[in-house]
């Protein structure tokens, strides 16, 4: 049986002077920025430096400041108790948990064992293909047009800059016209606008999956972000949570797949405007709540902070490097997981059928993925978290392309029961006489033997 | 397509699927993209385009020139496959119509409906993606998609022996309104008187406008349909093109067109024979070069030394051949040649070829049907008898991505032959279970029955008292009198 333990490795040292003067400015960014330069911190470790109790770095009532980097400032005081508690929970925050491993896993756990949130993440790939798709139900009604390439290359392409130490990422995207969603929504008189209910969100994505057609043409798995812009007669659109009360991003996303968000168009004040209404969609907008469910995809959410805890917002690049730690860590736990399912069916596929023959080159690529996988664990088990995330990827390629090889497939090799079919139609007439015959000549050799005096 | 009953078509295609593709030239391993290519398209149109690989695909050097505003000069950037056994049906339209902005919820898509569009005797589908100048200055280029659907329908045997048509009677659908999306929406009707003196046909409701062009060498008429013009839906709600003949047709003979050709087979047995191409000019007293482009499977090895081109009784010599031979399941055959067509003849081309014999794993499931020889590909500049005016691209887009022509006197025509069916030598699949009763009855049987007689041992044996069948025999003879046993 498989299990994963995990353990942090914590060095205590006293700060450096160049460390003295970069903590030395008046606010905590300045002080992440500058500090951020003077380290070497590999990936997957974090450096903390305590302040003293009467810093003015952190502001009032904030312990723990979270920098964007790989670095976070914790204020002393309270005796060692206390910061002993603080380091734990800013470990919990930055770095991988136990849960958060177990999350990773959760492809291969049997089903009881995870809450109904486990198995959310986007599964570790080699690369992602995201596309934007603009819904447009009604197109005599709306002209929509939206500026989708300088919004990429603006809000979407920094993101995706950051997270190519994860995968290869691919951007397009398309418009659809006549796309409705599969689900009609109800009219509530006292907000004078229709409501789509959050029971009722399953059931919209289906009838529109048909035509996104971006399976077809991609080796990686798609996320789709769809922006909807509502018919004039279901016009103003809006999305109710559990609770009945309207969302205020006005969109919602399903794990694994995608995000969707309503865009309303206001309709004009007077009623004899020309159709269709140009429409000039806000991208500013719309780009934060896809990136906002970009992160959500990918797991990078923010579970409950401690109230004492402060972090700092990434700004444009849409992640910190601590995150993108924890991203990485979930990943390479996950690509050797797979390595060692895929290895072992394969090696169960063997003992099944014995007279499978396994060609020079898949037989390498095994062996290159049983050592890349090793050196994986052997570098996670150290922490050199990039080299160990390299390696993984290596093996699982190696190990799919050992697995999907062709040669092995089952039914090229003759089953033993068809070989039967063939020659005991041959043999058994052939044996029953001479089986006969054999067993005349031993009853008579006994008869022989019993009775030796029975001669004249 | 068959020529004689349908005229000059305007776009023809081969039987099965063809696909042709000029990869740019930053493309490093073309045959990789090729097969990349294959399958993705394979995918989304629904069609087995995956099973194009290198015995069945060609690099032709002279037939197909990159469309639109490539200029082409390397000719291993190109790759041409045809599938003849694959056949065009519902699963293919639906992806074809999906590639529309609208699709099929308005505009003129909205009377493409499977049920009555394959109840036609002749169904083609056709995708064309091609880079052009994106206004008259040509500063930026943009990649312009063009979809064709060619159908044939055969009203004379389905309306009651009438040859009046109506939309409402081929597709069950009237048009109701125009794509929002589209920038030019029209339904063109072909009324091109056929002598010059009555009038023979009625189109209702009566067009905005008639539009008159020289297609393919004749002077053709036709009646327009602007669905964007607010003025066609004025009377009514919706608009159903009627056409109806005011006197029956003596004679329903169409002009045959200027270049026209058939292939067919000859030979007996199942060792040798020969295909033959008949290529016909009828053209007054102009000749012309065609490119003849055949691709014949590496299972029947055509022997190049009997190549004959005869026109009129005479020897014809091309100016230009290109012959690849094949190899054995790696590549096919292909043959491209350039021959000069006198004026008003017909011109033979045979070859003759072996009928390979095929391992049993190669064989398809119904082996005795025949294999496929796909149709050959004709390319010509066909001079047209009517001078032909330049036609700006900005007021009939239609006519001019269709009928192309870069100067008026000739215009280009790509012709398809017939598809072949030839039988290979095919070996009795039910011989392996034949062998195994055989020798097993023998072995059983024969050898059975030789061993107990070698092997029998005798030994005295007492006279049983009798048993039941011996008692009834003593009855029966008492009864005839006989002395018992």
């Amino acid at each position: 049986r498989t299990s994963i333990t995990s353990r942090y490795e914590t060095v205590y040292r006293s700060t450096t002077a160049q460390e003295e003067a970069a903590l030395d400015v008046a606010t905590a960014r300045e002080a992440d920025a500058a500090l951020h330069l003077l380290q070497d911190a590999s990936l997957g470790a974090l450096t903390v430096y305590v302040v003293p109790e009467t810093s003015s770095h952190l502001p009032q009532g904030i312990n723990v400041y979270v920098g964007k980097h790989r670095s976070a400032l914790v204020r002393a005081g309270g005796g060692l108790a206390t910061l002993r508690t603080r380091l734990q929970q800013l470990t919990q925050v930055m770095s991988f948990t136990a849960s958060s491993i177990a999350a990773a896993l959760s492809d291969r756990l049997p089903d009881g064992q995870l809450g109904p949130d486990a198995r959310r993440h986007l599964k570790s790939s080699l690369g992602y293909e995201i596309t934007f798709s603009l819904l447009n139900p009604d197109p005599k009604s709306h002209a929509v047009d939206w500026d989708i390439e300088d919004a990429v290359n603006r809000y979407v392409q920094p993101v995706l800059d950051k997270l190519s130490l994860v995968a290869n990422f691919s951007v397009d995207s398309q418009i659809l016209y006549y796309a409705v969603l599969g689900v009609t929504p109800r009219f509530d008189k006292e907000s004078s606008s229709f409501l789509l209910s959050a029971h009722s969100l399953p059931h919209v994505i289906n009838p529109v999956e048909a035509r996104l057609g971006s399976s077809a043409a991609s080796l990686y798995p798609v996320l789709n972000f769809l922006l909807y812009v509502p018919e004039r007669s279901h016009s103003p659109l809006y999305i109710q949570d559990k609770d009945g009360a309207p969302v205020s991003t006005n969109a919602f996303h399903s794990p694994r797949w995608g995000g969707i968000m309503v865009y309303n168009v206001e309709t004009p004040a007077s009623p004899q405007a020309s159709l269709p209404l140009h429409v000039d969609v806000d991208m500013v907008r719309v780009m934060e709540v896809f990136l906002a469910q970009l992160r959500l995809l990918f797991g990078l959410s923010r579970e409950e902070l401690p109230p004492e805890f402060l972090l700092e917002s990434p700004g444009n690049e849409g992640l910190a490097n601590w995150e993108l730690d924890r991203l990485l860590w979930a990943h390479t736990v996950e690509n050797i997981a797979t390595v060692s399912t895929t290895l072992t069916s394969l090696a169960q596929l063997l003992d099944k059928i014995g007279n499978i023959v396994i060609k020079d080159d898949v037989a390498s690529e095994v062996y290159r993925a049983v050592t890349s996988a090793q050196s994986a664990m052997a570098k996670l088990a150290v922490g050199h978290l990039h080299s160990a995330f390299q390696a993984s990827k290596e093996a699982v390629t190696s190990s799919e392309r050992a697995f999907f090889d062709p040669s092995l497939l089952h039914l090229l090799y003759f089953p033993d029961d068809q070989k039967f079919a063939i020659y005991i139609p041959l043999f058994l007439p052939m044996a029953v006489p001479i089986l006969l015959s054999l067993a005349k000549i031993v009853r008579e050799a006994r008869q022989r033997k019993k009775e030796p005096t029975k001669m004249d | 397509w068959r020529t004689r009953a349908g005229g000059q078509p305007p776009l023809q295609a081969p039987a099965g699927a063809e696909l042709w593709v000029w990869f740019q030239p930053t493309v490093t391993d073309v045959d990789k993209a090729w097969k990349e290519l294959s399958n993705i398209l394979s995918g989304i149109f629904c069609a087995s385009l995956n099973f194009i690989d290198s015995t069945n695909t060609v690099t032709p050097t002279a037939s197909f020139k990159p469309l639109g505003l490539a200029n082409g000069t390397d000719h291993h950037l190109l790759r041409y496959a045809v599938l003849p056994r694959e056949v065009v049906c519902t699963e293919n339209l639906t992806p074809w119509k999906k590639l529309l902005p609208c699709g099929s919820k308005a505009g003129l898509a909205v009377l493409l409906k499977a049920e009555r569009l394959f109840h036609s005797s002749y169904h083609s589908q056709a995708v064309h993606i091609r880079p052009i100048c994106r206004d008259a200055s040509c500063l930026a280029v943009s990649w312009e998609l063009r979809q064709t659907l060619t159908v044939v329908f055969d009203t004379f045997s389905s309306g009651q022996g009438k040859k009046d048509w109506s939309l409402f009677k081929m597709f069950s659908r009237t048009l109701t309104d125009a794509c929002p999306l589209a920038s030019q929406s029209k339904v063109y009707v072909d009324i091109s008187p056929k002598n010059k003196e009555k009038e023979l046909l009625e189109v209702t409701p009566p067009p905005a406008s008639v539009y008159e062009a020289i297609v393919q060498g004749d002077k053709r008429t036709y009646a327009v349909y602007d669905l964007l013009s607010p003025s066609l839906f004025n009377t009514s709600r919706s608009l159903n093109v009627q056409l109806k003949w005011k006197r029956p047709q003596d004679s329903s003979e169409l002009p045959t067109p200027i270049l026209h050709a058939q292939r067919y087979v000859s030979g007996y047995g199942l060792q040798t024979g020969e295909i033959s191409t008949l290529i016909y000019n009828t053209h007054p007293y102009r000749a012309f070069p065609v490119i003849l482009l055949e691709t014949v499977p590496w299972y029947l090895r055509l022997y190049v030394h009997t190549l004959t081109i005869i026109t009129k009784g005479k020897e014809n010599k091309p100016s230009y051949i290109h012959y690849q031979p094949a190899q054995d399941r790696r590549q096919p055959h292909l043959l491209e040649m350039l021959i000069q067509l006198p004026a008003s003849s017909v011109t033979k081309i045979t070859i003759q070829f072996e009928r390979a014999l095929l391992k049993w794993t190669e064989y398809t499931p119904d082996p005795n049907h025949g294999f496929y020889v796909s149709s050959s590909v004709l390319s010509a500049l066909v001079p047209s008898v009517i001078a032909m005016k330049d036609v700006d691209v900005e007021q009939s887009p239609l006519f001019t991505s269709l009928f192309p022509s870069s100067d008026g006197s000739s215009y280009f025509v790509r012709l398809y032959t017939e598809p072949l069916l030839v039988n290979l030598p095919t070996p009795d699949f039910s011989m392996p279970y034949n062998v195994i009763c055989l020798t097993c009855t023998v072995v059983a049987v024969c050898y059975g029955s030789f061993y107990n007689l070698l092997t029998r041992t005798f030994h005295v044996e007492e006279p049983s008292r009798g048993g039941l069948a011996k008692r009834l025999a003593n009855i029966i003879r008492k009864f005839r009198g006989v002395p018992p046993l």
